[in-house]
């Protein structure tokens, strides 16, 4: 569905990624993971359009490096952004409509609302208070929740479990399963290895701007490169 | 207690005025970081079509009111899309020195190509008469312009509370790459700024023309200057402390040319700065200045 070939990532003049290949098929939860400064995120701002890139991104076989941002939301994508990035001074519900902006009919608006709501009581509580005002793992919800409300085919979720407590990220991934067990496509880029691949159906591993190891999150979980790589001892 | 009454819807009617322009600066900047010096240009355009109606014996007032606010809406659009978008993702220090670039330009245009004189425009002095209420005199014109700046901010707020586009200005001041990523276009977000910002232009052009009955190319310069300080003082980038600005820097305004001596009334000006300046020590970001993150909350 998502295949990404021979990407090169920049910021400014520093070339943040290397040449790398990925391929996210229909349904399934891929998961990138990485330490910190590997090119994760580089590579979703790349698949996003925020990044300037080289190389191919293709997605339901259409070329799409040329698109815009706009463009490529459009056709389906959705991000949820590492640092959560909600919009601190509007409120929740505010926060979900801007989530729908590319979404015409209302009717199906006001019922995803309601879906989210109905998943996280507590968004509703809340609905008209200023987002600012949530938990950091209220906020990653309500992250996801506006990234879902654009209704899109694929879904990047760029550390989700960022500084979140333990009893939170559980949470988190558990939101994670279940849409993934809805369906929906996922690409999820991760530090915390344990719990995405758990989840992931196939996972690549970062370093320094190249995939260094890739495979099932059997084959993966077992390697020593995993664990090497991620702490940084040999 | 009449004579209380009377200046302060005096400095009603004057703090309207310094509101309509200060949200029209403060729109554009909480978007894009940039002070649109410019905005008093956008009055003068205004003010040169009805002064293009009355040579075409256009009378009608409906007409040259609402051709005067489309002129203004209309080079605001232009401005954004000719001069502002190119340095979008410029440093702010550009966009700024563009728009005084662009304040530059217009001036000369109107200097050259139309009259470095005042042109007298009388099509509005209709809209200017005295009510007497009680005992209270007031020009009929201060009262419109109170509550167009009433209804003004209402719909204002209606917009940017109850449309997706109204949402996603809002959100842009605070992520516009957020914004980008929810599928809404850029373009549309800031186009829709510089829309609004000419419409309050437009407006505003009105009752000044309504009241000085006259344009020249300077025209905009006093009234921006104004509007710019209620905008520091509100706090820049927030667009009630813009309003709250507006309507204070009015309120000092009466209050300093009530109060001071006859001998000192030429320096109303300095003691007006003055007061500011103490807000300003006060609360160095403005009163209502938007609330800077604080890091991550984790």
């Amino acid at each position: 569905m998502l295949t990404i070939q021979d990407l090169h990532v920049f910021h400014g003049p520093i070339e943040a990624v290397h040449g790398i290949s990925l391929n996210v098929e229909r349904g399934k939860c891929i998961s990138l993971l990485g330490p910190n400064g590997a090119g994760k995120t580089s590579t979703i701002s790349a698949i996003t359009g925020i990044a300037r890139a080289t190389g191919s991104v293709r997605f339901e076989e259409r070329e799409i490096s040329g698109d815009s941002v706009e463009a490529r939301i459009a056709s389906g994508i959705a991000v949820s952004p590492e640092g959560r990035r909600i919009f601190s001074n509007l409120t929740i519900l505010e926060n979900l409509t801007l989530g729908a902006a590319i979404q015409k009919d209302q009717k199906e608006k006001g019922r995803d609302i309601d879906h989210w709501f109905s998943l996280f009581p507590i968004l509703a509580e809340r609905r008209d208070q200023a987002a600012g005002t949530l938990s950091g793992g209220e906020q990653q919800m309500l992250a996801i929740a506006r990234a879902l409300m654009a209704r899109p085919k694929i879904l990047l979720l760029d550390e989700p479990s960022l500084g979140l407590a333990p009893k939170i990220v559980r949470q988190i991934f558990d939101l994670i399963g279940t849409l993934k067990d809805q369906g929906m496509t996922i690409l999820l880029v991760e530090q915390n290895a344990t719990q995405a691949l758990r989840l992931a159906d196939y996972a690549y591993l970062m370093s320094s701007g190249r995939i260094v190891a890739h495979g099932t999150a059997d084959e993966l979980g077992k390697s020593d490169k995993l664990m090497a790589e991620l702490t940084g001892v040999a | 207690m009449e004579y209380v009454i009377q200046q302060t819807l005096n400095a009603l009617s004057f703090g309207a005025e310094y509101a309509l322009l200060a949200l029209g600066l403060a729109i554009v900047f909480s978007i894009m970081g940039l002070v649109n010096f410019a905005h008093g240009e956008i009055i003068a355009v205004g003010g040169y079509t009805m002064v293009a109606f009355a040579s075409l014996a256009i009378g009608n007032p409906v007409i040259v009111m609402a051709g005067a606010i489309i002129a203004a809406m209309l080079a605001s659009l232009t401005l954004e899309r000719v001069a502002f978008r190119p340095v979008r993702k410029a440093d702010p220090t550009t966009g700024l020195l563009t728009a005084f670039g662009v304040s530059i330009v217009l001036q000369n245009i109107f200097l050259m190509f139309v009259s470095p004189r005042p042109i007298a425009v009388t099509s509005l002095y209709f809209l200017d008469w005295p009510i007497e209420i009680a005992g209270i005199r007031l020009a009929s014109l201060q009262v419109f312009e109170t509550l167009t700046t009433i209804v003004v901010i209402v719909a204002l707020m209606l917009f940017l509370r109850r449309t997706v586009l109204g949402l996603a200005v809002r959100a842009a001041s605070l992520d516009f790459e957020m914004v980008r990523l929810t599928g809404i276009k850029a373009n549309r977000v800031f186009a829709m700024a510089f829309l609004i910002s000419g419409l309050l232009a437009g407006l505003a052009c009105i009752f000044i023309m309504a009241r000085r009955g006259s344009v020249d190319p300077h025209l905009g310069f006093d009234p921006v200057l104004k509007a710019f300080v209620a905008c520091v003082v509100g706090g820049f980038g927030s667009l009630p402390g813009a309003v709250l600005g507006g309507f204070l820097l009015g309120a000092v305004e009466v209050a300093m040319l009530v109060m001071l001596p006859q001998s000192l009334g030429g320096m109303t000006d300095a003691f007006v700065f003055m007061i500011v300046a103490l807000i300003l020590i006060w609360r160095p970001d403005g009163i209502l200045s938007p609330a800077v993150e604080k890091g991550d909350k984790l």
